[in-house]
């Protein structure tokens, strides 16, 4: 497995504006606790990153922009491998029928087309 | 739904990262969460990912997808032990509306249905009950799906989707011998405080078989590594069920519900399915076989302390040493090959430390003079079952335990 820490090049591929919510200064009291036996458990609040990060290309993304993102962020989707036309409709069925995904009917098409064409590179 | 009311996220943020883009900002510096990329170097690509320090309680971890999170664990913390440090333990949800916090002086664990005498019960009277400890490999049924050739759809991990944790809690069993399970009972089924965006799509649940329930080995983990989980892995609460896959280790456990029926729920009828056949292979393309739910995992071992097509000195005396685990037995032995699997000699193992956890093997070889040194690894098991030499295939790209092979440039 090659490692680079070279990290520029790859543009808006790798330019996901994470949103890290950690350490605003919120006055927090002290957390609860649960104990017993010698093992406390204490009460947790975080706050998970986001991701800004949109499908990129133009127009041609914005089908997939409008109806995908409030599920999911972008990045499992472009680490796919190259799949067929065949298999990104069976995956965008099943969103939309099994996980319920409330994506327009007649958007299906240009996001199939959309993922069928996706260069996923290196 | 009609077009004129879809979701459209956001539009602003789009336009902040065109002119970003356009700019060319975001292509000239790392963003502040990245701490560099890795290359996983998957058959066909892509195999580019940032590493990622964003995520509340972790460290350093492969970013697969924000939201919900998948987070892989950079491979060479496999090499530091056979403890993998919580902060550095792969994550991975599949529905985004996961609790920000749990107040572990409210929390309760329902237990109900086919029992005598439902209960709720806090987090103080479970770490009131009889204590048990145990390490044991917590491994995602897609773990090194991105290896897969054809290649499948799915989340594209590596070998990172694992990790080892010493595990404490309570028995199963004696959670379920308080409500009294009824005769009759055939299922256990788990659910957690995640939950589906939108309404209607199949909450995320597993069961299991009330004797596997009820085997006195499957546990409720309230620490991990001696410390709370991290939330992202589960906190306050996680199922434990040694030897089998992570999607049966139900997160943010704090449902329990037993079965007078077999359990018809989508993530056990439909998903996580292998087919019937040894090692859960098909031939790409192939139909019409028998499938199960996902279930025990099968043996595994990994180099750690080298890489695939490093470059090694002309007749050096060379440490290799890595982990492997059984599955769900112990790791009897684990064997060394120089010449490509056609002969295999034994490793020496390092500490026994549980049945179902890493166990790290040592080797020393000496490098030929010049050409290549083609190394391969294989574990069996305490029930005499071996690495198949040969990769699995199945279209959900799960259970992957092919030996794992290793080309060292000598120059």
């Amino acid at each position: 497995m090659a490692w680079s820490m070279r990290g520029i090049g790859c543009g808006v591929v790798i330019a996901a504006a994470l949103v890290a919510a950690l350490g605003q200064g919120r006055a927090a009291p002290a957390p609860t606790v649960a104990a017993g036996g010698g093992v406390t458990l204490r009460s947790v609040e975080i706050d998970l990153p986001d991701s800004d990060r949109l499908f990129p290309g133009g127009n041609e993304a914005d089908a997939i922009n409008n109806n995908c993102l409030a599920c999911h962020s972008t990045g499992m989707v472009l680490n796919q491998p190259k799949l067929s036309r065949a298999d990104w409709q069976a995956e965008v069925d099943k969103m939309r029928t099994v996980y319920r995904a409330p994506v327009a009917v007649e958007d299906v098409p240009a996001i199939v087309d959309y993922l069928a064409k996706l260069r996923t590179g290196k | 739904m009609s077009s004129s009311d879809r979701i459209i996220p956001f539009p602003t943020r789009r336009r902040l990262l065109e002119s970003a883009g356009a700019l060319g900002v975001m292509a000239a510096v790392l963003p502040a969460w990245a701490e560099g990329f890795v290359d996983l170097d998957l058959p066909g690509g892509p195999g580019r990912r940032a590493l990622t320090t964003a995520f509340p309680q972790k460290g350093s971890m492969i970013l697969q997808r924000t939201r919900p999170p998948l987070l892989e664990t950079p491979f060479e913390v496999f090499d530091r032990g056979v403890f993998t440090p919580n902060d550095q333990f792969f994550v991975r949800w599949h529905w985004a509306v996961i609790p920000n916090s749990v107040d572990v002086a409210t929390f309760e664990l329902a237990v109900h249905g086919h029992v005598n005498q439902p209960l709720s019960l806090p987090l103080a009277e479970l770490l009131a009950m009889p204590r048990v400890e145990l390490a044991a490999v917590n491994q995602c049924s897609g773990n090194s799906r991105g290896l897969f050739q054809p290649r499948v759809p799915g989340g594209q991990w590596r070998n990172g989707a694992m990790g080892n944790a010493r595990w404490t809690g309570v028995r199963l069993r004696d959670v379920l011998d308080r409500a009294g399970v009824k005769a009759g009972a055939v299922a256990v089924r788990f659910n957690g405080l995640d939950e589906p965006v939108v309404d209607g799509a199949p909450d995320f649940m597993k069961s299991l078989d009330i004797e596997h329930a009820r085997d006195g080995e499957v546990m409720l983990a309230y620490e991990m590594n001696g410390e709370q989980l991290p939330l992202l892995n589960g906190f306050p609460l996680r199922l434990i069920v040694p030897g089998w896959f992570s999607t049966y280790w139900v997160k943010m456990l704090n449902d329990i519900e037993v079965l007078n029926a077999p359990d018809e729920n989508y993530w056990m009828k439909t998903a996580y399915r292998i087919p019937d056949t040894p090692h859960a292979s098909v031939k790409p393309g192939e139909t019409g076989f028998k499938t199960v739910p996902i279930n025990r995992m099968g043996p595994r071992s990994f180099f750690t302390n080298l890489t695939d097509a490093a470059t090694v000195k002309p007749g050096a005396a060379l440490p290799v040493r890595g982990i492997a685990f059984g599955g769900d037995a112990g790791v009897a032995q684990v064997e060394l090959s120089v010449d490509s699997g056609q002969s295999w000699r034994k490793t020496t193992l390092g500490r026994d430390q549980g049945t179902y956890g890493f166990r790290q093997w040592n080797a020393e070889v000496t490098a030929p003079s010049s050409g290549m040194l083609a190394l391969a690894v294989r574990c069996t098991n305490s029930k005499g079952e071996v690495q198949p030499a040969e990769p699995n295939w199945n279209g959900g790209g799960f259970a992957r335990n092919v030996i794992e092979r290793l080309a060292l440039k000598v120059a």
